[in-house]
């Protein structure tokens, strides 16, 4: 451990004078930066939000605040039931217009969606933040794939101690959807 | 056992002792070590060092040992990984994705360092464990259906593992290469499993960077396994993954 350390200090160092030369030849009079939204396309668009089967992927709800953190509760089975949804119903529950939701904090960065309705359905949702936390302004090599197996996914029905999933960001967007829809709900 | 969740840093942080000598106060204190490096690192918060550096407030010389090390950790992963994790985007330096990890793995070596054997640290579902569970057997963790927060698709069980799963969470979203024409591939999620938070969660960055070709590097890395879920809902392990799950049956 103590080799490790010196060998990161002195990594530290070396990158160190590199980065202190790069500040000072690049940034000495650039103004303060915005927050970095996906590089590649203005917006990144969700054209429309019907559920892929058999699940949904978010639940609108009608407070401003999602109603649950994906975290696993303590010891508690998770079942494979599809939860109850508060889905619009055919003949619309939203106001016509669109809607900004708040910006809520995915710690990578700040989500917030903008939700257009029409016919009372959500016909699009736009990213106007998301979280730039997964470089994507990468070159991607080719690759030889070996097979690897694919198999559908099953729910299973156990307790766990705890859950990895992407939850930051997805909390962020369900809060920011959330809020929007609440603006456009009569 | 105590176990507490708390939202800090925009995330559920969720820590867990088993150790039967462990107080709330053990607890607090990471609480407050982690409070500590939200306040450092957050690009959120404009007080924050690395705000302070984006800005040119600040030059690196300048900044905190705490924030160099990041630095040329993260320097050291874009190397590992061919470039595909890269802290700089556009010219500002968001070194958020490092930092979870790396604060993940301080808290457990914290833990550790005041004789804890039996502990988990989860931050936003990036998790690593010590020693066995609650149940007094492995650690069991699930993997999110992607599609469901409320689901689980897969059980993991560790003991003295971690696990970190790369996603988006949005069905269609398109994120473009721009080496290559048309959308990268219909990856949500990738999640991988491996000794360390910190090498598994950098590894799961960088992966899901790589699109399909994620599971491949991970399969072809010693001592890391990855299960990876496209939009279709298909799943695709690598080799080993199997020698982790744990089954309905158990418990």
């Amino acid at each position: 451990m103590p080799e490790r350390l010196k060998k990161f200090a002195l990594s530290a160092v070396v990158i160190g004078s590199f980065f202190v030369a790069y500040w000072r030849t690049h940034h000495a009079d650039d103004e303060a930066l915005p927050p970095v939204i996906p590089t590649s396309s203005p917006s990144a668009s969700v054209t429309s939000l019907t559920p892929p089967s058999p699940t949904e992927p978010t639940q609108p709800s009608n407070s401003p605040v999602s109603d649950s953190v994906p975290a696993a509760p303590p010891s508690q089975s998770a079942t494979p039931t599809v939860s109850p949804t508060s889905a619009p119903t055919s003949q619309g529950q939203y106001r016509n217009g669109t809607y900004t939701g708040s910006v809520a904090d995915a710690f990578y960065g700040n989500v917030q969606v903008k939700v257009t309705i029409a016919g009372g359905k959500i016909t699009n949702v736009q990213f106007l933040a998301y979280p730039n936390d997964r470089s994507t302004s990468v070159r991607i090599n080719s690759l030889a794939t070996p097979q690897l197996a694919s198999q559908a996914i099953q729910a299973q029905s156990a307790n766990v101690d705890g859950v990895s999933g992407a939850s930051a960001t997805s909390e962020a967007f369900r809060q920011s959807l959330a809020s929007a829809l609440a603006q456009a709900t009569p | 056992m105590i176990r507490e969740t708390r939202l800090l840093m925009g995330m559920p942080v969720t820590l867990v002792i088993v150790d039967t000598h462990a107080s709330h106060a053990d607890i607090e204190r990471e609480y407050l070590y982690l409070e500590g490096i939200d306040r450092r690192f957050s690009t959120y918060k404009p007080t924050s060092e690395i705000s302070r550096l984006n800005r040119g407030e600040l030059t690196l010389a300048q900044a905190s040992d705490e924030t160099r090390l990041i630095f040329a950790l993260a320097d050291q992963t874009k190397q590992e990984t061919h470039g595909y994790f890269n802290i700089e985007k556009d010219g500002y330096i968001d070194p958020s994705g490092l930092v979870k990890g790396w604060a993940i793995q301080q808290v457990a070596n914290r833990l550790a360092e005041r004789g804890f054997a039996n502990y988990m640290v989860d931050i936003g579902g990036d998790i690593q464990t010590a020693g066995h569970g609650p149940s007094g057997s492995a650690w069991r963790l699930g993997v999110q259906n992607p599609f469901n927060p409320r689901e689980i698709v897969k059980v993991v069980q560790l003991n003295d593992g971690a696990i970190a799963t790369s996603g988006t969470y949005i069905r269609g979203q398109h994120i473009y290469n721009p080496y290559k024409a048309g959308p990268i591939t219909d990856l949500v999620s990738l999640t991988v499993v491996g000794r360390r938070i910190y090498d598994v969660d950098r590894f799961a960055t960088a992966a899901f960077a790589m699109a399909k070709e994620g599971v491949t590097f991970i399969d072809r890395l010693d001592g890391y396994e990855a299960y990876m879920i496209d939009s279709a809902g298909h799943g695709v392990a690598t080799r080993g993954f199997i020698h982790y799950e744990g089954n309905d049956e158990d418990h």
